[in-house]
């Protein structure tokens, strides 16, 4: 465990943190554009080029701006925010601490096993390469999931007229 | 520890704040963004297995993080969506008080 790893570790805990415990909801999306920084971090640490850089184009450059854009839409200045989390707050962070134990538990009961030796570095061209021959058919799928995505999108949250004349 | 346990405990700790966002807050937003975390968590594991597994030379791991990379952004796409709408109904992103379905 090398002090990078430390570094990176900080910076993805203390802004998932963030996110999830700020009052404001832009501050959230700042805190959280942190934490997928720092995955992307991570990614690249990890000797995962391309999916480092795609993290940061997808999270940080798309996720976190359509989030922005949602909150915005949605979020009135005056709202007085008196309560950010649910009258049942507590039991949410205990299920959720209890999955960490028994994840964590899980983690550290495992013998240890020797870590690869040789470093691990995939190029972009052998992505490209598996990504048209072995994983076309993969490809072609989320394609036209994301295509699906997208028209969905747009037809659920497109003002139709009838709505605003009643 | 190793580094493959650090990484995986890393990855529990987030999965682990992001179930308590999305369980806690009343924001449907971030909800939705607390899912995200989670998401990124499973990610975290796609790589660390790739990396500290027995072949890292292949593309395997890889692949799975990319393509799990597209469906998270077509759920936010969709997701983000849906609380756009239900909140051109309702006029709240509140959860607490999103508890009708009937129009």
């Amino acid at each position: 465990m090398t002090l990078t790893f430390l570094i990176i570790a900080f910076l993805i805990v203390a802004g998932t943190a963030a996110a999830m415990g700020f009052r404001n909801p832009i501050h959230c999306v700042l805190a959280l554009t942190v934490s997928f920084a720092g995955i992307a971090a991570l990614y690249l640490e990890l000797g995962a080029q391309f999916v480092g850089f795609t993290q940061i184009m997808v999270y940080v450059g798309a996720v976190a701006i359509l989030a922005v854009f949602a909150i915005m839409m949605t979020h009135r200045p005056g709202d007085p925010e008196t309560r950010i989390f649910s009258r049942n707050a507590f039991v949410g962070v205990f299920t959720a601490a209890a999955v960490f134990a028994v994840i964590g538990w899980a983690i550290l009961k495992q013998p240890a096993t020797s870590a690869a030796t040789q470093p691990a570095s995939v190029s972009v061209q052998q992505i490209g390469a598996s990504l048209m021959h072995d994983y076309v058919l993969p490809l072609e799928i989320v394609g036209l999931l994301l295509t699906a995505a997208l028209i969905g999108a747009v037809v659920i949250a497109m003002d139709r007229k009838e709505d605003n004349a009643k | 520890m190793t580094p493959l346990q650090a990484c995986l405990l890393l990855s529990a700790l987030l999965f682990a704040i992001g179930l308590a966002g999305a369980l806690t807050r009343r924001n449907a937003i971030l909800v939705l963004i607390g899912i995200e975390l989670m998401l990124n968590a499973a990610n975290i594991n796609f790589i660390a297995f790739w990396h500290y597994g027995p072949q890292p030379s292949q593309t395997t791991g890889i692949m799975f993080a990319i393509f799990s990379i597209g469906v998270a952004a077509a759920e936010a796409a969709v997701g983000l969506a849906i609380i756009l709408a239900a909140y051109r109904h309702s006029r709240t992103t509140d959860l607490d008080k999103m508890n009708s379905l009937k129009g």
